[in-house]
C-alpha cells in the first residue's frame, strides 16, 4: 500500500460534509474506504459522522449507506448482510460486498453495546469500526463509559466535589475480544498506515471483525483543531492507546514506544487541564499508573497468546463440549 | 389442515418464502419463530434466520434487510413490541415493506402473558398498516395479503397482521391452506427501486433531514397510507380469486337492519357471531373492523349511521381518554353524519379476561336502553370486570 496509490484513488466519502474543522472522524472514514477493495455498504449509528454526512436532501457517501436509529448499527448491519447472504444463496447477486459499520463511542461502548455483542455473537461477516472521541459529543459533550477518569464534561463537570469522571474508561476492545471473533484490533489515525493494513486485514476475514479508533474531537476535547493528529500521536506514544490487534486469539502489539509520560498527552487538552494544578496530581498519578498496568499486561498477553499459538498442540477440547 | 394461528402464520411465511426472518421469542409468538425455525433447519426455506438478541434488534434486521433488498417478515408481542416501539417509526419512515406478525397479548405492568390489544394499539401511530385476525384462518390468509399489500408500489408501507394471544395463536383450528404454488404466484418476486446492495447506484437510506424537508417527507407517508385503502380492497379481491375468501376493511355481520350494533376487532368478533346466530335478531348487528390502520371512516360510518345505539368495544385502554382507542376513532368517524347514533365505549378482556356470549348480550340490552332513553350514560363502561 503506497501513498501515492491511496491519494489517487476514488474518495468514497467526499468533502462537502459538515463535520467539525481538526475532527478525525472523516479522516478515519476516508481511511477506512481507502483501504477497502470490494464494494462496500454502510451502516452508521446515529451521531456526529452520521448528521453531518447526510443532511437531505445531500449526503457525502458515494458508497451505499443506511443509518437507522443510535443503539443499533450492528442489528442493522446484520440485517443488510443476512440479506446478501440469501439472495446470493438464491442467485440474485454474485459481487462480493464487504460491509462496514460506524458507531461512536455512546453507539458501542453503552446504548449499542447489546446490540453490537448479539451480531458478534451470532457471526455476521462485517468490521465495525468505533470512532472513539470519549463522549457524547454530538449532544454536547457528555460523559460516556469510554470518558477517561478525571476528564471535564458537560455531565462530569469539575465542581467543589468532584473533579471530572470518578470512573474508569471501560475497556471496549477487551469486552469485544471476549466474543472470541475472529479479528480485534485497536488503532489511530495518526499512523494511518497502521489503520489501513488492520482494516484491510479485518475484511480478509468471513466472520465479524472490530476496530477501535481514536477519534480526537477539538470540540470536546477542547483541544486546537490543528493538534488533532498530534494528540492521536501522543495517545499512542504514551501507550495511553496501545496499537495492537487480536487475531484468532492471539494479541500482537502492532507499535512499542518508548513510552512519554502521560502529561504530554493531557496538556494540549483543555478538558483535563483541572489535572494539571497541583492538588490533582494524584489523579494524573492513577491514570499513569493505570495506563503502565495496562500497557505491562498487554505485553504479557501478546507474549503467553503467541507462545501458546506457536505450541504444536491445541489444548484439548473437553469431550462434553465436542 | 388443523394449525393453531401461530403455526398458520409459520405455515404462509413458508410459502412465501422471505429473504430475512429475524426475531426473538416471546409468549405467545414464540410458536411462530419456533415452528418457523424447524422449516429452515429442514432446507424447506431458504431464508436467512436471524435469531436476534432482542426485539429491537429484530425489527431492527429486519429494517437492514429490506433495505438491503431482501424480503424481511418478524414477529412479536406485548413487551416485544414495546422494545420494537422506536424502530416501528424507523421501519415506516424509510418505507420498508415489513411484514410482522403480532400475537397480541398485554402489556406489563403487572406481568400478564394473556391477551389484549395493549401493544398494536400503541403502534397504531407508528405509520403501519394494521390488520386484525378474527380466527387462525384470516391469521393466515393476512400474513399472505399482507406481503402483496406492503409491497405495492405507492404503499411500501409495514404492515402487521395481529391476532389474539393464546385465543387464536394457540388454538387449533381447521384451516384452508393455499398450495405453495399458489402463494407463491401470488405474492411474486421482492422488488425495491433501491436497494442498498445495488453497490453500482449508492443511495443513502435514514438521513438527518432538518425543517425544510421533514415534513414533507412524513406528508409521503400519510400520503401512502391513503394509498393503502384502495390496495387493501384490490388486493383482498385478488386474493378472493384464488382463495374463495374476500375480505374488505370491515365485515358487517348481521347488519343490513340492525338498529343496535357492537363494533369490535379480533377474535370477540366470533363470540358476538355466534351470539347473534343464536339469538338470530335483525335489530342485533356487529362490525368488525379488519384494518384498524388505514382507519376506515368511511366505510364504519356508512355501516353504523342507519343504527339508534353503538357500543365499541376495546381490547386495550387509553388512559385519561373518555374511552377506548378504537371508540375515539369510530366516534369522530360518526361526527360529520347527519344522524348519529347513540355511542358507547366498553373495554373488555383485559390481560386475557374471558369474554362470553353472555356478556356480549348484556351489551346489546344495554343498547337496547340507550336507544329508548337516548342517553349513552355513563359513555366509558367496562365489561367483565369483577365487582368484588
Amino acid at each position: 500500500m503506497k501513498l501515492r496509490d491511496i491519494a489517487g484513488s476514488t474518495e468514497h466519502l467526499t468533502c462537502g460534509h459538515r463535520l467539525c474543522t481538526g475532527c478525525a472522524e472523516p479522516i478515519i472514514v476516508r481511511q477506512v474506504l481507502h483501504a477497502a477493495e470490494n464494494p462496500v455498504v454502510v451502516a452508521n449509528a446515529t451521531g456526529c459522522l452520521e448528521v453531518a454526512t447526510t443532511i437531505y436532501p445531500y449526503t457525502a457517501w458515494k458508497v451505499p449507506w443506511i443509518h437507522s436509529a443510535f443503539e443499533n448499527t450492528a442489528a442493522t448491519i446484520s440485517g443488510v448482510e443476512s440479506a446478501y447472504r440469501a439472495l446470493k444463496r438464491k442467485g440474485k447477486i454474485d459481487k462480493k460486498i464487504n460491509f462496514i459499520a460506524f458507531a461512536g463511542d455512546g453507539g458501542t461502548y453503552d446504548i449499542g453495546l447489546q446490540s453490537l455483542s448479539g451480531a458478534l455473537e451470532r457471526g455476521h461477516a462485517f468490521l465495525y469500526v468505533c470512532l472513539d472521541n470519549e463522549a457524547y459529543m454530538n449532544t454536547g459533550i457528555q460523559r460516556s463509559s469510554s470518558t477517561p477518569r478525571g476528564s471535564w464534561t458537560t455531565t462530569t463537570p469539575v465542581g467543589e466535589k468532584l473533579v471530572g469522571k470518578p470512573e474508569y474508561k471501560k475497556d471496549i476492545t477487551e469486552i469485544v475480544a471476549a466474543h472470541g471473533i475472529p479479528y480485534v484490533a485497536q488503532t489511530a489515525p495518526s499512523h494511518w498506515m497502521d489503520l489501513m493494513t488492520k482494516v484491510k486485514k479485518a475484511l480478509k476475514v468471513e466472520g465479524p471483525t472490530f476496530i477501535n479508533v481514536a477519534s480526537p474531537c477539538p470540540r470536546g476535547w477542547r483541544s486546537e483543531p490543528e493538534e488533532s493528529m498530534r494528540l492521536s500521536r501522543l495517545a499512542v506514544e504514551t501507550c495511553y492507546w496501545p496499537l495492537y490487534e487480536i487475531e484468532n486469539g492471539v494479541w500482537k502489539i502492532n507499535l512499542k514506544p518508548k513510552k512519554k509520560p502521560i502529561e504530554e498527552y493531557l496538556a494540549p487538552q483543555k478538558r483535563f487541564a483541572h489535572l494539571l494544578k497541583p492538588q490533582n496530581k494524584h489523579i494524573v498519578d492513577d491514570l499513569q499508573r493505570r495506563v503502565d498496568e495496562r500497557w505491562e499486561v498487554l505485553q504479557w498477553k501478546a507474549e503467553v497468546s503467541q507462545q501458546r499459538s506457536q505450541q504444536k498442540q491445541p489444548p484439548q477440547t473437553p469431550a462434553s463440549q465436542t | 389442515m388443523a394449525l393453531n394461528g401461530a403455526e398458520a402464520i409459520a405455515e404462509a411465511m413458508r410459502q412465501i418464502n422471505p429473504d430475512v426472518v429475524a426475531s426473538y421469542p416471546i409468549t405467545p409468538q414464540t410458536i411462530i419463530v419456533e415452528r418457523f425455525s424447524e422449516f429452515v433447519a429442514d432446507g424447506l426455506v431458504d431464508t436467512e434466520f436471524v435469531a436476534a438478541e432482542s426485539e429491537h434488534s429484530a425489527l431492527s434486521a429486519s429494517i437492514g434487510a429490506a433495505a438491503a433488498g431482501g424480503r424481511s417478515m418478524t414477529a412479536t408481542s406485548s413487551q416485544g413490541f414495546a422494545l420494537m416501539w422506536e424502530m416501528l417509526y424507523i421501519a415506516a419512515a424509510m418505507r420498508l415493506p415489513i411484514v410482522m406478525a403480532v400475537a397480541n397479548r398485554a402489556l406489563s405492568g403487572p406481568i400478564n402473558i394473556h391477551c389484549d390489544h395493549s401493544d398494536s394499539m400503541g403502534g397504531r401511530d407508528s405509520g403501519w398498516i394494521q390488520l386484525y385476525s378474527e380466527n387462525v384462518q384470516e391469521a393466515y390468509d393476512n400474513t399472505v395479503l399482507a406481503v402483496k399489500i406492503a409491497e405495492r408500489q405507492n404503499v411500501r408501507l409495514p404492515v402487521m397482521v395481529c391476532m389474539d394471544g393464546f385465543t387464536t395463536s394457540h388454538a387449533v383450528e381447521r384451516v384452508d391452506v393455499l398450495d405453495d404454488d399458489v402463494v407463491k404466484k401470488f405474492v411474486g418476486e421482492y422488488h425495491i427501486d433501491h436497494p442498498l446492495l445495488d453497490v453500482n447506484q449508492p443511495v443513502s437510506y435514514g438521513p438527518l433531514a432538518l425543517p425544510e424537508y421533514y415534513f414533507e417527507l412524513k406528508m409521503q407517508q400519510i400520503d401512502a397510507m391513503t394509498n393503502a385503502k384502495p390496495v387493501i380492497e384490490q388486493v383482498s379481491r385478488a386474493y378472493g380469486s384464488i382463495s374463495g375468501r374476500s375480505y374488505g376493511l370491515v365485515e358487517p355481520y348481521n347488519m343490513e337492519k340492525a338498529e343496535r350494533a357492537i363494533v369490535i376487532l379480533g377474535s370477540t368478533a366470533g363470540t358476538a357471531k355466534s351470539l347473534l346466530d343464536d339469538l338470530n335478531d335483525p335489530r342485533l348487528g356487529l362490525l368488525k373492523i379488519r384494518a384498524f390502520r388505514p382507519f376506515p371512516a368511511a366505510e364504519i360510518a356508512a355501516n353504523l349511521r342507519k343504527c339508534k345505539a353503538v357500543a365499541v368495544l376495546d381490547r386495550a385502554a387509553s388512559y385519561g381518554s373518555i374511552g377506548g382507542p378504537v371508540f375515539s376513532e369510530v366516534r369522530a368517524a360518526l361526527y360529520d353524519e347527519s344522524k348519529r347514533p347513540q355511542i358507547v365505549s366498553y373495554i373488555y378482556g383485559l390481560g386475557g379476561r374471558d369474554t362470553t356470549t353472555d356478556m356480549l348480550k348484556t351489551v346489546y340490552d344495554d343498547l337496547d336502553t340507550i336507544a329508548k332513553t337516548g342517553k349513552p350514560d355513563p359513555v366509558q363502561r367496562f365489561l367483565g370486570l369483577r365487582e368484588d
